[in-house]
């Protein structure tokens, strides 16, 4: 089993400005960390390693610094990562970052699934993967809540909705999206820590992966950030007191005009 | 301050910390309050490979010394020296063997201790065999190609959750303290069984339990080292192993400093926070400095062991006493500077107080430790 990660070093949500002018995220000093969805797909990734055997490539678009990510993702286990890094790759919005992260799978070479998480903590478009997914010519499932069932043939999962969950069985190759639900990320393990710190990183550039220069980066992203602003609070808040009965009183006085 | 920790030992603090912050502070209460064995938790380090930290690499182990133990214990003790000293039992009950065990015993139950697959416990204290362990009762008798075990283990902890006991026996009782052996006794041997698990004050985390053995009957390469070895085999286990007390000492003082100095910045009285009146900034920085003492002399000592481990005994007890004395004093004045806050179970110094007063306790009471301090110096000044 062949299995490929797309991970992205996002900003700790705990830390995030957003710069007043530009309406993009202020990245200085902030602390820099592994998408947490992306950290389940990791996760999910090395279990089904250890159940079907195989091995785990992590991929990752980004600048220099986001080895980083892909090395916590080698000491959590997996096998192999690979940096795609260029200047080129600048400014670059979902639809380029999915055909460049697809021109950069093509490279890796064959494979049997590619997990990504639901979507990135900073942009929250949950694009990329199933962008991926169509430039790759391959099925894909969202929010995917839980593993049924793997063998060496398929997979039978569990995608979550609003509503409850779909169950779906499919073959490879396949591409998914995790949700938090679907797994506890492990603590990574002093070998594999030993292991990341000592390991080669396969760094690939645009022209390594045969990127169109048209494509990628700010010239190939139609995406443009218009405006950034905090959603208005949709619902009011109450906090009633008094006794029980009261309470209960107030709160189906206030429920009242509704209904 | 800085201890000029190396690049595995920074790995070490890591994955400890994480595992501390992330699954054992989050839990240790209801731990507590249940008096529950962390399975789970235990199952995590495991994963992390911290068991195999104290075993060497040809046993599947990371070949660590005693720093790179304390450093992980000190981060655990942190979150809950219960949890820690399920952790550090596991290790004391290996150390028999890693000390005196055959080249076949080390290969059988290495392996799995240092993956968590199994865990260890260690058997020295009878009811009336504590801080004097010539009183031990329990007998081993060869009987043929067996062992057969007769007596009664208390307070031993991991017991019922250990598969693998190092216990120790009487095998000759004309020989005094030459007449005791240590024997590995495994889960599910006949006529081998845990008694319930006692009920404590503190780190109720942990599993104690009392081991009975009735006529129980083991292979005779169950024998750790020579016959008659025992009892040096129980002193240079306690030697290596009280560095890891100390630094559950470490840990636990930590804890409670980060739980008072906190407290203190966010409580206001007379229209100050309280970390503004010198009398809880006395308070909080003479914490601060004895836990800052205690940490350089573990770390030193547990340095010194790694160089010297012929000659341990002095700085291992000393190390035991002066952080674990300290720990319960830093844990009652972080309650004091909480006031009522700090005696109630909402908030962990309460916990952290009733915890600490085991540590004065376990693998030798501190009065036992200044006896062995004591009794160096006496041996070092004759030598004089």
């Amino acid at each position: 089993m062949k299995i490929i990660v797309c991970i992205k070093q996002v900003p700790d949500a705990k830390d995030v400005r957003l710069d007043p002018k530009t309406n993009t995220l202020a990245r200085e000093g902030v602390q820099s960390i592994m998408n947490p969805y992306d950290q389940h797909a990791v996760e999910e990734a090395v279990r089904l390693k250890e159940l079907l055997g195989g091995e785990v490539t992590v991929l990752s678009m980004g600048p220099p610094q986001a080895e980083e990510v892909l090395r916590q993702a080698i000491s959590c286990g997996a096998d192999h990562a690979v940096l795609v890094s260029d200047r080129a790759f600048a400014g670059a919005d979902t639809w380029a970052t999915s055909y460049t992260l697809a021109k950069a799978v093509n490279v890796i070479g064959a494979f049997d699934l590619l997990l990504c998480g639901k979507q990135a903590i900073d942009g929250d478009t949950a694009q990329v993967g199933p962008g991926l997914a169509m430039r790759l010519q391959i099925p894909y499932v969202t929010c995917v809540q839980k593993v049924r069932q793997a063998t060496d043939s398929g997979l039978v999962l569990e995608r979550m909705m609003d509503d409850g969950y779909d169950v779906l069985a499919l073959d490879y190759p396949a591409l998914l999206t995790m949700v938090k639900d679907i797994n506890e990320p492990r603590v990574p393990s002093l070998k594999g820590k030993m292991r990341a710190k000592k390991l080669e990183i396969r760094k690939l550039t645009a022209a390594d992966i045969g990127a169109d220069p048209a494509c990628i980066g700010l010239p190939g992203s139609p995406t443009q950030v218009v405006k950034v602003f905090p959603p208005e609070a949709r619902c009011q808040r109450a906090v009633f007191t008094g006794s029980l009965d009261e309470q209960i009183g107030q709160l189906v006085d206030s429920l009242q005009p509704y209904l | 301050m800085d201890y000029f920790l190396s690049e595995e030992q920074e790995m070490i603090v890591e994955i400890a910390r994480q595992i501390t912050d992330e699954r054992i502070i989050p839990q240790r209460a209801e731990l507590d309050e249940k008096d529950e064995f962390p399975r789970a938790i235990l199952g995590e380090m495991a994963r992390a490979d911290l068991f195999g930290v104290p075993i060497p690499e040809e046993y599947g182990g990371f070949g660590g010394g005693c720093l790179d133990i304390v450093l992980a214990l000190e981060q655990l003790g942190r979150g809950c020296i219960g949890v820690g000293t399920a952790f550090a039992a596991s290790s004391l009950g290996i150390y028999p063997i890693l000390i005196a065990g055959s080249q076949e015993m080390r290969e059988k139950y290495l392996p799995d201790v240092a993956s968590g697959k199994k865990f260890a416990a260690f058997g020295l204290t009878e009811a009336n065999a504590g801080s004097d362990a010539s009183g031990i009762q329990t007998t081993a008798v060869l009987d043929g190609d067996e062992w057969v075990l007769n007596g009664t283990k208390q307070w031993i902890t991991n017991g019922g959750e250990a598969q693998i006991y190092t216990v120790v026996a009487i095998t000759d009782r004309s020989k005094g303290a030459r007449g005791a052996s240590m024997l590995v006794v495994e889960e599910g041997d006949p006529g081998f069984s845990c008694g319930p698990k006692e009920k404590k004050m503190g780190i109720r985390a942990s599993s104690t339990t009392e081991l009975i053995f009735k006529d129980c009957r083991i292979p005779k390469d169950r024998l750790i080292g020579r016959k008659g070895t025992g009892f040096i085999t129980v002193m240079k286990t306690l030697d290596s192993s009280r560095p890891g007390i100390a630094a559950l000492g470490l840990g636990l003082a930590q804890g409670a400093l980060d739980e008072a100095a906190s407290y203190a910045k966010q409580r206001v009285q007379f229209g100050k926070p309280i970390m503004a009146f010198q009398a809880v900034q006395h308070m909080l920085a003479d914490m601060a400095i004895q836990l800052e003492a205690a940490r350089a002399l573990v770390y030193g000592a547990a340095r010194h062991i790694d160089a010297h481990p012929n000659n341990m005994s002095k700085v291992s007890s000393m190390c035991k006493v002066f952080a674990t004395d300290m720990a319960m004093k830093v844990a009652t004045d972080a309650v004091q500077v909480m006031g009522g806050y700090g005696y109630m179970r909402e908030y962990p110094v309460e916990k952290m107080m009733r915890d600490a007063k085991i540590l004065q306790i376990y693998e030798g009471t501190n009065q036992i430790q200044r006896n062995v301090v004591g009794q160096e110096l006496n041996k070092e000044y004759t030598r004089a």
